[in-house]
């Protein structure tokens, strides 16, 4: 494929054909939205911008986002030496004068702490998960945990930022956008790229429209928040006492209005504007349909626990991502609030744990038994990990842990990547990365990739510079894939 | 002969887009190759990454930027040189460019950059001819030069269009009519003061056959007080100006006392110069008023963090990065923020550069850490305290109903100067060579003896009439507000890397004129308005659409969608809802439930939206509050901006997700409701009704084929919900405003659908 691929694709042709204003609807919507005697000249241009670069493993994304960062010491990077050493020291030679935040770097002592919660080894695998994760123990032959992530952020703002964007400050195209510009939509009816928030029972740090920005990319590339209430998306439901046939008909008048205007005018703008107003008309019965949950079957819903019939809940949003990506959507982000447990890891762990559990391994099942899993990359995890040394004071109900940007876990499963697998490794300190780190451009990179995307070809050049995803770093990691 | 240039000049045009994906210039065809033109963006683009500006970077130690550098002996072959002028054959950069050795190749295959083959040519052209280098256009100060010899034309209105018609004559194109007086009208209006022409103006401008009624309409638009909230608006983009700090727990801050200024500021028409100086550097003025003390709130309206664990110096450190880069894009249009870490890689700003200027802002005593969130902490220090009687007695232009003093976040240097350091690879703590004040030597060079040391010294360097960009960069920025797309399309980059600009001619006269016309901005804008050129239609035809789509050359004038704040504009002063006060602190109006609470830490008075209520949800959408993390939704849906960073063009885009607002925001459905309301009150006939409120929405008289389809659209409706007369109770419910007794709520649903369906019309929201 052509070094200057995307941009050319995109930038060349669409600014020929478009004139100034960018359509910017995912190639695939793109082309079909066209008024083609308008636009028949340029299908060259169009048809094949949505291509991947080379073949992908995955479809679409599902990605499960753990809002917080959830403790790796309490889920899945299983350390038995903390427990031995429970309230001892710190060593010097793990540390190794690592960056402290603002909220530990005035205490005086760093006790190590093991992890309350018991370990057991699971599946084929015999990969180790806790025991607050009894439902995701049990499709561990299906994921692939990754124990040495590191990131360079250590708050949770840029942490997130860099996680979701590639970059510490905003103001960058997320995941999703990249994906959808790179990808566009599968779906006539839908956005190419969904948000879906929850929020848990553990201390919360909210989060920002920013992650699901599309930065300079157009704003069509934008994640489309879904809400929890009955309007699904802003401004989806139309008011009282309108009906589909009052739409239909003010669309019609609309449309001939249009029409009027173009033929004096001649700007395909005009065209393209009526064209959106008949997708917007699309999306007002294919979202709701699609994000009616209550006519689910009854296995299904058993599956994913009874809180997925309550709008808004994490398991909800789960099968929500199922509907959603089965239908097409290329990207869909959930943000699951309340991971970051500085104290009370006793209380609130459990209850965070309880919340995603059940319904995260079912969306796993769900997808498999749907033969979607092989097509759909499903990934969990946090900004960072946490600290193996106490926050605050260390009792023997309870403890805390700080932010800990050396070293943590996160899983992926479906779409290309192993199976079964635990990869990479820390120290038994459960400190420092001692085997196979996956920094976060790597992940980045693995994830397009997957996605039949060349990290360092999907560019967009914005104010003289080329930006990607990966910024100027990432390398693939083959260790992973199947 | 004309169809043989439109072929040419198509073929050039997919020539140029093919080679050369940022830099279409559309330049007539000419065996000479220009440096600047031709080369530079290609060597910029695809060279200069490994052999340009950064020092740390280059490869082989050459560097092609300079003429010195590409003629030197090569490091690893004394006897070959990159670039030997006049013989290509024998320059190294033509040998490697046109290699099919993929050991050989430039770029390197994994650059993942190349070059075509017509980019190939130009550099061999290029190199026979002499190789000639040229300074960077943006770099040389703007010279005005004499008008353009044009064919006899009675065209021409202004200077402006001498220029424009000179380069539209070479591409065999000619301009449009004038647009009519009605479309003019609203054009104008809406670019000047970001409203919709009134009835009664419109009716009075339809009806004045004096020549100059156009000229007497400008300067009656330039009068009004919404003029300055309509430059705010754009303003607040460039000063990235919010309600909340933006970070984490996203709490309240108060710096609209210095929106209010911006909003004075622009009606009182204080000359550029000023408008500038006092924001870069007022408190540095001698005795300093309040007011000037105010305006350098500009300079904090960069994101806080709150958040508990970080480490003070990195974000204080982050807060004079923000402001060293918005003062660089916002009067420079360079992109310094690419020095931060290292040498930029295209235009000549080093690092250490970087940092000389960095030093300028790093003197503010203040921290990175802002207060706890509970306390709703409003500012750091430094801020000033603005009191009831300061406002009735100096500061009037604030507009603050309760006597409770306020606070605004300002600068102030500490007494004590802050060394700067260079910032290895930009982290806070990697403290490089100490560096003093100073800006990149190419742009003018800093004369510390001159102009002084401090921020003040930086506004008088901003203003020497030898800064070869201040004027170009503000001036381009006026006409990408006129003209939806700048001289210069890269507003924000006038480096290396930004596109050239499309009447370079046009743009240093208008440079040079502004400057010496006392920087005054009413005066610009009125010559831009007054142009033949701004005043043509709209209208294109298949063949101008073919040869110029992005509108270039200026044979039309571009339909424009209104931005995110005219569109609520739009709908309130149409209908009549529209409170017409200016200033005062920022408004919470209808918005989709739920969208604060889903996203907060919980934390602070930010947690959850309380909707205001009565005259507050009628302003004007400059008001509309921003909550940084979460901004109106409606406004990120038509790409307003989210405030992070200092943004100087938004984007125009087309979405489904716009119609969705325009069918269903409450906004836009209680403007119709009220509308309608009135209008059964108020005239007669279905006709009138329907023909008033087109004439008050899209501006102009219903034509006789669309008046016929929106009456027969009513007269269904109106059957429709006769049928139905339950559904247009419901149908009739939008919004808090009180309702007004109407007897016939068939006819008022009826005629509230059709307002809407003009509320939907590509040309009510567009300026065509």
């Amino acid at each position: 494929m052509s070094k200057e691929f995307t941009n050319y694709r995109f930038h060349v042709t669409r600014r020929h054909f478009l004139g100034k204003v960018s359509l910017g609807l995912g190639s695939v919507a793109l082309g079909s939205l066209l008024i083609p005697d308008l636009f028949s000249s340029s299908n060259e241009a169009t048809q094949s911008l949505g291509l991947p670069q080379f073949a992908p493993k995955a479809k679409r994304i599902i990605y499960l986002f753990q809002n917080g960062a959830p403790s790796q010491l309490e889920s899945f990077d299983y350390k038995p030496l903390l427990n031995k050493m429970t309230g001892e020291e710190l060593p010097a030679s793990i540390r190794m004068g690592q960056r402290l935040t603002g909220m530990t770097s005035g205490q005086e002592k760093f006790p190590l702490v093991g992890s309350h919660f018991k370990f057991n080894q699971y599946g084929k695998s015999g990969a180790w998960v806790s025991e607050m994760f009894p439902n995701i123990a049990k499709v561990v032959d299906d994921i692939c945990i990754i124990k040495s992530m590191h990131t360079e952020a250590i708050n949770h703002d840029p942490a997130l930022t860099f996680m979701q964007t590639g970059a510490q400050q905003g103001n960058r195209p997320s995941m999703g956008a990249w994906l959808s510009y790179g990808l566009g939509s599968e779906n006539k009816n839908l956005p190419a790229y969904c948000v879906l928030l929850s929020r848990g029972r553990g201390n919360g740090q909210g989060v920002y429209s920013k992650l699901w920005t599309n930065g300079f990319l157009d704003s069509v590339h934008q994640g489309v928040q879904f809400s929890s209430s009955e309007e699904r998306v802003l401004y989806l439901r139309d008011p009282e006492g309108r009906d589909r046939t009052d739409r239909r008909n003010m669309l019609d008048q609309l449309a001939q209005l249009n029409a009027l205007n173009y033929k004096e005018f001649g700007d395909p703008e005009i065209q393209a504007r009526v064209q959106q107003y008949e997708m917007a008309y699309r999306m007002q019965t294919a979202v709701p349909e699609l994000t009616d949950l209550t006519k689910e079957p009854d296995n299904i819903v058993k599956m994913y626990g009874a809180d997925c019939l309550m709008p808004g809940t994490y398991a909800a949003n789960c099968l929500l991502a199922r509907k959603l990506s089965e239908a097409g959507v290329r990207f869909v982000q959930l943000y699951h609030q309340g991971w970051d447990q500085h104290g009370n890891m006793v209380g609130e762990m459990p209850l965070q744990a309880q919340d995603v559990d059940r319904s995260t391994a079912a969306l796993i099942m769900d997808l498999k038994q749907r033969g979607l899993l092989d097509e759909t990359l499903v990934i969990w995890g946090g900004e960072f990990g946490r600290t193996n040394y106490c926050q605050g004071d260390l009792s023997k109900e309870n403890y805390g842990r700080d932010h800990h940007p050396r070293a943590y876990t996160i899983w992926m499963a479906g779409g290309g990547v192993k199976p079964g697998i635990v990869y990479g490794e820390t120290d038994e300190f459960g400190y420092n990365i001692v085997k196979d780190p996956v920094h976060v451009n790597d992940f980045h990179a693995t994830i397009l990739h997957l996605m039949g995307l060349n990290h360092e070809q999907l560019t967009y050049k914005h104010l003289g510079r080329r930006y990607r995803l990966t910024d100027v770093a990432g390398k693939v990691v083959p260790g992973i894939l199947v | 002969m004309r169809f043989l240039i439109h072929l040419l000049f198509i073929s050039l045009l997919f020539l140029l887009l093919g080679s050369c994906s940022q830099n279409k210039q559309i330049v007539s065809v000419t065996d000479s190759v220009d440096f600047n033109l031709h080369i530079r963006p290609i060597l910029s683009d695809r060279c200069f990454k490994c052999h340009g500006p950064d020092a740390n970077q280059r490869k082989s130690n050459l560097r092609l930027d300079t003429r010195e550098g590409a003629l030197a002996a090569l490091k690893d072959n004394p006897d070959a040189h990159a670039i030997v002028p006049g013989r290509s054959a024998d320059s190294e950069v033509f040998l490697r460019i046109s290699s099919t050795d993929t050991s050989q190749q430039m770029p390197p295959v994994k650059s993942n950059l190349s070059l075509t083959e017509g980019e190939i040519d130009l550099i061999k052209r290029w190199i026979d001819q002499g190789a000639i280098y040229k300074p960077h256009w943006a770099f040389i100060p703007p010279r005005q030069t004499s008008l353009p010899e044009i064919p006899d034309s009675d065209w021409p209105i202004n200077e402006v269009d001498y220029f424009v018609l000179a380069k539209l004559e070479r591409a065999g194109l000619n301009p449009n009519a004038e647009a009519d007086r009605a479309r003019l009208l609203k054009r104008v209006s809406l670019d000047i003061t970001g409203l919709p022409p009134s009835i009664e103006i419109q009716n009075r401008f339809l009806e004045d056959q004096a020549p100059n009624a156009y000229e007497k309409m400008v300067d009656e638009l330039l009068m009004q007080p919404q003029y300055g909230e309509r430059m705010a608006v754009y303003w607040m983009d460039v000063a990235r100006y919010a309600d909340s700090h933006g970070y984490q727990d996203d709490g309240l801050r108060t710096m609209w006392p210095w929106r209010d200024w911006v909003i004075h500021a622009f009606n009182k028409n204080y000359p550029y110069d000023q408008f500038v100086t006092w924001q870069v550097a007022g408190d540095l003025l001698p005795n300093p008023t309040k007011e000037q003390v105010l305006a350098t709130g500009f300079n904090r309206n960069h994101k806080i963090t709150q958040e508990g664990g970080v480490i003070d110096e990195e974000y204080r450190i982050e807060y004079v990065t923000d402001r060293t880069n918005t003062f660089a894009k916002a009067f420079l249009a360079l992109t310094f923020e690419c020095a931060h870490c290292h040498d930029h890689k295209y235009d000549p700003i080093s690092q250490k550069d970087y940092y000389r200027t960095f030093a300028f802002f790093n003197q503010v005593p203040e921290k990175g850490l802002v207060g706890d969130i509970s306390l709703a902490s409003l500012a750091d220090p430094p801020k000033i305290k603005i009191t009831s009687e300061e406002i009735e007695e100096i500061l009037t232009f604030i507009n603050k109903k309760d006597t409770t003093t306020v606070e605004v976040m300002v600068m102030r240097d500490s007494s004590l100067r802050r060394p700067t350091y260079l910032l290895t690879r930009g982290a806070y703590d990697a403290h490089g060579e100490q560096v003093s004040i100073g800006i990149p030597s190419e742009i003018l060079p800093y004369d510390s003896m001159v102009y002084g040391t401090n921020r003040l010294g930086l506004a008088k360097w901003l203003f020497d009439e030898r800064n070869p960009l201040t004027a170009r960069v503000f001036v381009n920025r006026m006409w990408q507000e006129f003209f939806g797309r700048g001289f210069v399309k890269t507003s924000g980059d006038f480096g290396m890397q930004g596109e050239l600009p499309s009447h370079p001619e046009l743009l240093d006269w208008l440079a040079v004129d502004f400057r010496e016309h006392d920087w005054d901005i009413k005066r610009l804008i009125k010559q831009i308005v007054m142009s033949a050129t701004y005043r043509q239609s709209s209208a294109v035809d298949a063949e101008k659409l073919e040869i110029d789509p992005e509108n270039i050359l200026l044979a039309r004038a571009s339909r424009r969608r209104l931005i995110a704040e005219g569109i609520r504009d739009l709908a309130l002063a149409s209908s009549g809802l529209m409170v017409k006060e200016i200033g005062g602190p920022s408004m919470k109006v209808y918005q989709p439930k739920g969208i604060w609470e889903s996203s907060t830490s919980g934390r602070g008075v930010l947690a959850r939206y309380v909707q205001d209520h009565d005259d507050d949800l009628y302003r004007r959408g400059l008001y509309s509050f921003i909550k940084r993390t979460v901004p109106p939704p409606g406004m990120l849906i038509f790409d307003g901006s989210n405030r992070d960073q200092c943004e100087v063009n938004r984007m125009r885009t087309n979405t489904p997700l716009q119609a969705l607002v325009l069918l269903n925001d409450p906004v836009i459905l209680e403007s119709a409701r009220v509308f309608a309301e009135r209008l059964m009150n108020n005239s007669k006939t279905d006709e009138d009704r329907i023909k008033l409120a087109f004439q008050s929405i899209v501006c102009r008289m219903p034509g006789k084929e669309e008046l016929s389809m929106l009456l027969t659209y009513f007269d269904s409706e109106k059957i429709r919900f006769a049928q139905a007369p339950q559904k247009a109770d419901l149908f009739i419910q939008a919004g808090e405003y009180p309702y007004s007794k109407v007897e016939d709520v068939v006819s008022l649903a009826a005629l509230m659908q059709v307002v809407q369906t003009i509320y939907n019309l590509d040309e009510a929201i567009t300026k065509t």
